[in-house]
């Protein structure tokens, strides 16, 4: 063994939300916890976020978890499993309420309580009216949420490896998890950390688009760590888009500048969205303002050198208007699409916001693949949870506030299981002589090559690519030759060079490295989509316009070998109420 | 383009945040600036990557000025860029 080793019970790789939420957990309960994170833990990407956590405290209104349950399945036109969302809405109180006990800031009402803001797609009585079930802290929930979680981490001894990069898992000859190989940044060595247990919290994918909310960090590197150690991506067709993000940068405007009168247009000067929506125009919901768009641009009226967008107006409003109504939007526009929006439209695109998809797992957080003839069978020490996972709790389209909720009550569930787990096996497994192979071989490979394409540029041919053919407009023909050009890409990724060999905060490997998983995820995308012959959540197919149970209620595995696709069904069976049969989706 | 120094290394690494609008403001300073950054404002500039994103967004858009008007003349270094 020529690798220097560190020994743990459990090792997480990630340190926002979930991961921070499973260490306390584990911590706690005197674990020796090793969390993992290529950026200090306050900055993962749960920073961002802002709306708020979905529980139904029912502090403003009468509210109930089963409400919630319907509200939640309803959202992910039926493939989230239902014993898994049960389990998040019975448990979102409890865990909100630990977190306010942890010391979260939380916005209060007069009387104490936790403040509950209006977030679409939450309702009263199936549906009934709309419920104020999100809890905010200010618009600063993910930080929050972040230091109140790292604050108490740090008292109750968990042990932060930061500025590091894993880089793959150890299975052993049975298939269990032993550990993970990890990078140093500042020093470049390499170091096996083996663990009776792991966990993946490495969040979302998202920079496998040209336009997308999320930070650089977000190159789903827990999703390439487990497809390369064999198991399979679960619902990677289902990506959530934001209408307009400024184009080329991907910072969101909000829906609220359309609200105030703000109108789509396209190179010809057309307010389009009069064709797609002739009542509510420019309000229509989400999905039909970013489809409408995609649609736009792929058929060839787009705006710009490479007609890859659309132009939002608000010119018409006044810059009275415009700074009282929509203060901030002015500063945005200004700053990331070099515009005035008193004078000039602002570019916009649909935007890459939220993975449904990921690494399948159960709800207590443990990864689960396909084994004989049981299609859910137990990866032994290897658990996921948050973005990078699938439980699946959003199915094929998540409902807002429902993605720091999962944080929250599977980060702890995960904890909870392995502290159980841990009871009947104590001990630490043995790594198998072969545990460095993979990761050093990937490394010696970026250290050797002297020619080849950079990072920068494949890179940009990638999110390129996923967001032409596998965007928010998807058609057959698309699709198939999507997957022949992003293969084409992941055949350069295989070959890429970087000039600088230094050992030391070598930051042209580390991005190398995140392409291989980048690359991974975009692949996984585009097969699934392809495959996927129905339109359902976030997917709309353009030749198959609508859901098809019959045929597709059921969940998409898609394997790194091969790029082979497989299929597990969907759990209707709630853990203790009836189960929400399919019907058609209006709101 | 030549090899950055480790130090550029480093200071490119942790311009890396958790918020994309920080990613976006500060790979442009960097595009412009890092390989003819003072000592002394390496020092500002670390400085200021020691704040939570969200203190530091509000900085570069110019919402709010820094505590430490030693810091003034790199933020505003950033907010041109
Ligand atoms: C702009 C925006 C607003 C949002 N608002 C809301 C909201 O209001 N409500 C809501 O419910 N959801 C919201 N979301 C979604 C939600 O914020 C995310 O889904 C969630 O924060 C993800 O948390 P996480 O713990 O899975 O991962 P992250 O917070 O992304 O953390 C991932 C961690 O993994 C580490 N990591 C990754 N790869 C490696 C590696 N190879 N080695 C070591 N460490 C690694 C990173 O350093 C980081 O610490 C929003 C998202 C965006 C983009």
């Amino acid at each position: 063994m020529a690798l220097p080793r560190q020994i743990f019970d459990t090792v997480i790789v990630g340190g926002g939300g979930s991961g921070l939420r499973a260490a306390l957990q584990l911590a706690e309960a005197g674990h020796r916890v090793a969390v993992f994170s290529k950026v200090f833990p306050t900055r993962s990407h749960t920073v961002a976020a802002q709306g708020g956590i979905g529980a139904s405290l029912g502090n403003m209104q009468e509210d109930h978890w089963l409400w919630h349950m319907y509200d939640t399945i309803k959202g992910s036109d039926y493939l989230g499993d239902q014993d898994a969302i049960e389990f998040m809405c019975r448990k979102a109180a409890e865990v909100v309420y630990e977190l306010e006990h942890f010391g979260m800031p939380f916005d209060r009402n007069a009387d104490g309580t936790i403040y509950q803001r209006p977030f679409g797609g939450h309702t009263q009585n199936f549906g009934e009216r709309a419920v104020h079930r999100a809890c905010a802290a200010a618009d600063r929930t993910g930080h929050a949420m972040l230091h109140t979680l790292y604050q108490r981490n740090i008292r109750a001894r968990s042990q932060f490896f930061v500025e590091w990069m894993a880089l793959d898992l150890i299975r052993d000859y049975e298939g269990a998890v032993v550990g993970i190989v990890a990078l140093e940044m500042e020093t470049g060595q390499v170091v096996v950390f083996q663990a009776k247990s792991v966990i993946l919290a490495t969040g979302g994918a998202g920079r496998i688009y040209h336009s997308s909310t999320n930070a650089f960090i977000n190159t789903g590197d827990g999703l390439g760590m487990a497809a390369r150690a064999g198991i399979p991506l679960e619902d990677m067709e289902f990506w959530q888009f934001h209408p307009t993000g400024v184009a080329g940068a991907g910072v969101l405007i909000t829906e609220g500048v359309r609200g105030e009168g703000g109108i789509l247009i396209n190179s010809n000067g057309e307010r389009f969205m009069e064709r797609y929506a002739p009542t509510m125009k420019d309000l229509a919901s989400r999905d039909v303002v970013s489809r409408a768009i995609d649609q736009e641009i792929k058929e060839g009226r787009g705006v710009g050198p490479e007609k890859d967008h659309v132009l939002l107006k608000l010119d018409h409003l006044g810059s009275e208007t415009i700074n009282k109504r929509l203060p901030g939007i002015r500063e945005i526009a200004l700053k990331f699409a070099n515009v005035d929006p008193s004078r000039e439209p602002i570019p916009v695109v649909p935007t890459c916001h939220y993975q449904m998809g990921g690494i399948p797992t159960n709800y207590y957080g443990q990864v689960v693949a396909p084994r004989g003839s049981n299609h859910s069978e137990v990866v032994p020490g290897l658990y996921a949870i948050g973005e990078c996972a699938c439980v699946s709790v959003h199915g094929a389209n998540r409902l807002g506030t429902n993605s720091l909720l999962d944080l929250l009550v599977f980060g702890k569930s995960a904890g909870d299981h392995i502290v159980e787990w841990l009871k009947t096996n104590p001990q630490h497994r043995d790594l198998p002589a072969d545990c460095e192979d993979l990761p050093l071989s990937r490394l010696a490979r970026l250290d050797s090559a002297t020619s080849g394409e950079s990072v920068s540029e494949v890179g940009r041919d990638m999110r390129r690519t996923v967001q032409h053919y596998a965007g928010v407009f998807r058609t057959g023909t698309l699709l198939r030759e999507g997957v022949a050009k992003i293969r084409e890409v992941a055949e350069r990724v295989g070959r890429v060079a970087i000039q600088d060999k230094s050992q030391v905060f070598n930051t042209a490997r580390i991005e190398a490295l995140e392409l291989e998983n980048l690359i991974i995820v975009a692949e996984a995308t585009l097969t699934s989509a392809e495959a996927r012959t129905e339109s359902r959540g976030a997917q709309s197919r353009e030749d198959f316009k609508e859901r098809d149970d019959k045929n597709w209620l059921k969940h998409s595995l898609w394997y790194l070998e091969g790029g082979r696709m497989d299929y597990k069904p969907v759990n209707l069976d709630p853990l203790t109420v009836e189960s929400f049969e399919p019907k058609v989706r209006v709101y | 383009m030549s090899l950055l120094t480790r130090e550029q290394e480093r200071i490119r690494w942790r311009s890396r945040r958790g918020l994309l609008e920080m990613d976006i403001i500060l790979n442009r300073f960097l595009e412009q600036h890092l390989t003819h950054l003072t000592e002394g404002e390496i020092k500002s500039f670390d400085a200021l990557l020691r704040l939570p994103d969200n203190d530091l967004l509000d900085l570069a858009m110019a919402r709010k000025e820094p505590e430490d008007v030693g810091l003034a003349a790199l933020l505003e270094k950033i907010r041109k860029s």
